[in-house]
């Protein structure tokens, strides 16, 4: 049975949810003129009400735990329930972020170890976990790049080189730092062309954007001669790090000569996405970048943690009311514990492996553009057979009847039909001959039954949907339906 | 063999040959081998045994004390059952809703989250949520903006600092001027509005209740910031909307704060949630996700994020914002937080908070070391002058288990002996007699 | 492809119709193709003075935008106000459905505008 329920359409007058103690202190009535005229619309439903509601509406999401999640540049691995447990711990959530420095100690500890270990792992001095979510750790690096250029009286520097393959966040996010985006080509397989990069370095440009390896899963091997060609035009190389997975333990973007980067907590460390956010994105630095770092500043002394909430007088600023998503950044430090140092190079390595081993797989029915060995995911082209007119959405439509969660497509846009795989260390070998078996049935099913694949997904709680008519007629809250 | 990882030997040794390769390092072939395999200094794997003891330790080396500070952090009640639903895995662990047949679920709850704050802002549209209140307010700076194409914002000197601070920040790169207001009587000074105002203005930011815990009174601000059509920018905990004047009702083209007040724990200073809603002439330059209805195929009704075509991976290096995902799961715990306290809990929770304070700052002001400074109507936080050492109070507090008022000295030259206070609804009598009592030792 | 032959055209892919010192201005065929759905379309105000080849609208689908460039300078006489209701107009006739009419300034500048066979090209 379908449920289409919103909660305001179950709400019953005089219904409530919640208890009170009984109260011990006289009323206190707030000034007549400030006060609205009328009260807000929101529900009314008892406890059972809103528990049955949010279950039944639960039910129509796809998580993790239900099946595979192969969404490239995603990361979607298991999100271990200890590290829920772990940052549920009370000692944790009731802490006011004004506390005096020695109630939380451990609090401090976890901030300063998380980024400590971040360092390691990445080849770069300092990390802040102050920032929210990728995006927001791409703004802050490219403050500090911005900051790092006008530090030394050159405020000529405003571009930032961004291959056309990048994600759009990159050129947005050079935008709201106020510098300017430039795009490079990239060559057939994503990577960096030398010459085009060399036609474009000068005395204006701030730095660069890369991810490594790039979105279709190639890692730059001349990123050695690019970080010096960079480096050698004044520019600093900024470390986009959606991919950093297949690196873990193996290789590091600050030994690869990058001097910033953003890490996704909510990608390569196992913390929830939580269908949007609460996300984390760390940003870390070189040596010769600490002091720009965003204030508040987590410092390590012999007698303890201290938060400097000035930083340095060269800091960017503020960038965050408190000191980031702690209830974030304390499942990523469990699940570095729980991985450890001997663990890690596995998680490369065995993502890695299933990228190849689909890749391999399936390139004699999907077309492969990029012919070689991947990193932890790749992209496919469509179908190798385009007579069928089956397009890429109908492929990621179809899989949604087979309990999958469809691959990332329509990126890179350098591709036009892209699908593109992302299987994480963490899915057996079963559930990756399961998805490939599905894959191949979708391939064959589109040779001998196109409009089946073309009229996908059957299965779902809803079929597909006019996105146009959504935006043509914007209905974004209950009340525009009522006036429907 | 770990855990989180399942190959076995087979397993690989069989993938390896679908391959064609003989090692899994041969996948690595094409990094330099400069780069490769580094000593790397993190602790060797735990097993949950030794990690619950070590995150319990740690846990415990923190002291919980019982705040009667809030300064953008408030101790609100949290109902039992949102950790509970929040946590089922289908909310949890699933992605943003880019794929809307499959994510039905958290598509609801967004359009629920919006239809929520649009009833308590009297807003027309809200988006999917942002980071937190802060970036909320400086996300509406660019919004304003870009919508007047101008590059100098107001913001009162009564919003709490932090706000400012990351205002000032983001500012700074984009490349736009902030103007400071100035405060009277520990409000917005409508007077200093009207003469920093000019036809370069894109807006005034403010809010209320303000950093002091003072309600503003914004009567004659709209038709002022009209006169040079700047956008007026309210910064408003949400959970005083069910009492106060919304943002709304003051002429507000865009209403921002932060959503921690309504449950969502302490945790340190995160994770909370912003929120940011608009009217419906400026809906197309908000930033972030916005969920609409549609339908399918079949002509049932859904939800879809929709007005796409704002946002950064479409807009790319034109898009007023490079905000991507939002505060989802947390968007979840207040609708869930305000599903279950509905249209007459949302008021009388925070009576009891308004209730409290009063009763607190009766209690502080019949103290010779306490005395009034702002004559101001407040909510749930105050701030009074006080006679008393500072630093020996908080200390003597923190003794007794208690987190005390915020000083106001970190932030400003002439407020050193100015304290402010927060009560919400969880403070009993007991607890608000004992800090009383405390604070009277002292005296 | 349409591409009417008594037109001319912006290598941003506005469309212009000269008609006694009036130019109608729109999207192609091909611009409305590349688009797809069109939902929302931002028109400037009429009196607005308009510059050759800078900004004068912004037009959006479900998965693009796009802003559009003035053919041609000059002051805004009309805008199509239907489009705003029914943008998607412009997907299933966008020769008949002309954005704004501007008040020509300089004929002179119509020689940097293309012919339907050098727009051609540009579509290729």
């Amino acid at each position: 049975m379908y449920y289409d329920k919103l909660i305001f359409e179950i709400s019953t007058e005089g219904r409530k949810g919640y208890t009170l103690p009984t109260p011990e202190i006289k009323r206190y009535d707030l000034p007549e003129t400030l006060l609205r005229d009328d009260c807000p619309g929101l529900p009314e439903v008892s406890e059972l009400d809103v528990v049955r509601h949010y279950t039944n509406v639960s039910f129509k999401n796809f998580g993790i735990e239900k099946g595979f999640y192969p969404l490239g540049s995603c990361t979607m691995k298991y999100n271990p329930k200890i590290n829920q447990d772990m940052s549920n711990l009370p000692g944790f959530t009731s802490i006011h972020p004004y506390q005096p420095i020695e109630t939380m100690q451990g609090l401090l500890h976890v901030y300063y170890e998380t980024q400590r270990m971040l360092s390691e792992i990445s080849g770069l001095d300092t990390f802040t976990l102050n920032s929210y979510a990728g995006a927001h750790g791409e703004l802050v690096g490219l403050m500090i790049m911005k900051a790092y250029h006008e530090s030394r009286g050159d405020f000529k520097r405003k571009k930032v080189i961004v291959p056309d393959s990048a994600h759009g966040t990159n050129p947005a996010s050079a935008t709201v730092a106020g510098l300017e985006s430039v795009e490079v080509k990239s060559n057939k397989d994503g990577t960096v062309n030398v010459n085009d990069l060399k036609a474009v370095l000068d005395d204006e440009v701030a730095g660069i954007m890369l991810t490594n390896p790039n979105t279709a899963g190639i890692f730059e091997k001349d990123i050695l001669t690019i970080a010096k060609l960079v480096h050698d035009a004044g520019g600093l190389l900024y470390y986009d790090g959606a991919n950093l997975n297949p690196l873990l333990g193996i290789a590091r973007p600050g030994d690869m000569g990058f001097d910033i980067m953003h890490i996704n907590l909510h990608k390569t460390f196992s913390t929830p996405h939580g269908g949007g956010g609460p996300g984390s994105g760390p940003v870390g630095v070189n040596k010769k970048l600490v002091k720009f770092l965003p204030k508040p500043v987590i410092e390590k002394h012999e007698e303890g943690y201290t938060i400097d909430y000035d930083g340095d007088a060269l800091t960017i600023g503020q960038i965050s009311h408190f000191y980031g998503n702690a209830g974030v950044y304390l499942k990523a430090y469990t699940y570095l514990l729980t991985i450890g140092k001997e663990n890690l190079p596995n998680v490369a390595r065995y993502s890695t492996l299933n990228a190849n081993y689909i890749k391999e797989s399936l390139k004699d029915v999907y077309h492969l553009p990029i012919e070689g060995v991947c990193k932890h995911e790749f992209v496919f082209d469509g179908l190798k057979d385009k007579s069928t007119g089956v397009k890429t959405l109908d492929i990621a439509k179809r899989l949604l009847d087979f309990d999958m969660h469809p691959p990332t497509v329509y990126f890179p846009l350098t591709f036009k039909e892209a699908i593109m795989i992302e299987p994480p260390e963490n899915e057996s070998k079963q559930t990756i001959d399961r998805f490939i078996d599905v894959m191949r049935s979708i391939a064959k099913e589109a040779i001998e039954n196109p409009e089946k694949v073309k009229g996908a997904p059957y299965n779902t709680v809803v079929k597909r949907l006019d996105e146009a008519l959504a935006a043509r007629n914007p209905i974004v809250k209950y009340k525009d339906l009522l006036e429907q | 063999m770990h855990k989180y990882l399942p190959h076995t030997h087979e397993d690989i040794k069989a993938m390896l040959e679908k391959i064609g390769v003989n090692d899994i390092d041969a996948l690595f072939a094409e990094i330099p081998k400069a780069l490769l395999n580094k000593d790397i200094d993190i602790p060797s794997s735990m097993s949950e045994l030794e990690i619950f003891d070590h995150m319990n330790h740690l846990a415990s080396s923190n002291k919980p004390l019982i705040p009667f500070i809030g300064a953008g952090a408030y101790d609100h009640y949290t109902p039992s059952i949102i950790r509970h639903l929040i946590e089922r895995q289908e909310f949890l662990t699933a992605y943003t809703p880019y794929q809307p047949e499959i994510s039905q679920g958290t598509l609801q709850y967004i359009f629920e989250f919006q239809s929520m704050i649009t009833q308590l802002t009297g807003m027309d549209v809200s988006n999917a949520s942002m980071y937190d209140g802060a970036t909320a307010t400086a996300e509406a700076m660019f919004m304003a903006c870009a919508q007047r194409r101008k590059d100098k914002i107001l913001v009162s000197q009564t919003v709490n600092p932090n706000i400012v601070e990351v205002i000032k920040t983001y500012a700074r790169y984009k490349g736009i001027e902030v103007v400071m207001v100035a405060e009277k009587e520990g409000i917005t000074d409508l007077e200093s509005v009207r003469l920093t105002l000019d036809s370069e203005t894109a807006g005034l930011i403010v809010q209320t209740p303000n950093f002091y815990g003072n309600i503003e009174n914004y009567s004659e601000f709209k038709a002022t910031l009209d006169e040079h059509k700047a956008l007026f920018i309210i910064n408003q905990d949400p959970s005083t909307l069910g009492h106060l004047k919304t943002p709304r009702a003051w002429g507000a083209d865009i209403a921002v704060g932060d959503c921690q007040t309504l449950g969502v724990p302490l945790s340190f200073g995160g994770p909370y949630i912003g929120y940011m809603a608009t009217t419906t002439k400026y809906m197309r330059k908000m930033p972030g996700r916005i969920c609409g209805v549609t339908k399918d195929t079949d002509g049932k009704r859904a939800f879809v994020l929709t007005l796409q075509a704002r946002e950064q991976h479409i807009r790319r290096e034109k898009a007023n914002s490079n905000i991507c995902s939002n505060q989802s799961l947390l968007a979840l715990f207040v609708t869930i937080y305000m599903a279950l306290l509905g249209k007459k809990g949302v008021y009388e929770v925070q009576q009891r908070s308004i209730d409290n304070a009063h009763y607190l700052e009766e209690a502080l002001l019949k103290l010779p070391s306490f005395e009034k400074v702002y004559p101001q109507p407040f909510f749930k936080e105050f701030t009074l002058r006080t006679h008393l050492d500072i630093d020996t109070m908080l200390k003597k507090l923190e003794e007794k288990g208690y987190l005390g008022p915020l000083p106001l000295r970190r932030y400003a030259n002439d407020k050193t002996d100015l304290v402010t206070f927060a009560v919400t609804e969880k403070r009993s009598k007991k607890q608000i007699d004992e800090f009383v009592s405390i604070l009277g030792g002292l005296s | 492809m349409n591409i009417p032959k008594d037109l001319y055209y912006t290598e941003s892919h506005e469309w212009v119709r000269v008609e006694d010192g009036v130019a109608y201005v729109g999207i192609t065929d091909y611009a409305q193709d590349s688009l797809g759905e069109i939902v929302f379309i931002e028109l400037p105000e009429e009196n607005d003075q308009l510059t050759q080849f800078s900004e004068f609208a912004a037009i959006e689908s479900v998965k693009a935008a796009s802003d559009l460039n003035a053919p041609l300078s000059g002051v805004v006489l009309a805008i199509n106000e239907e489009l705003e209701d029914n943008p998607e107009l412009l997907n299933e006739d966008p020769y008949e459905n002309w954005i704004i009419k501007i008040e020509i300034e300089d004929d002179t500048e119509i020689n940097k505008l293309l012919n339907a066979e050098e727009y051609a090209n540009v579509c290729e």
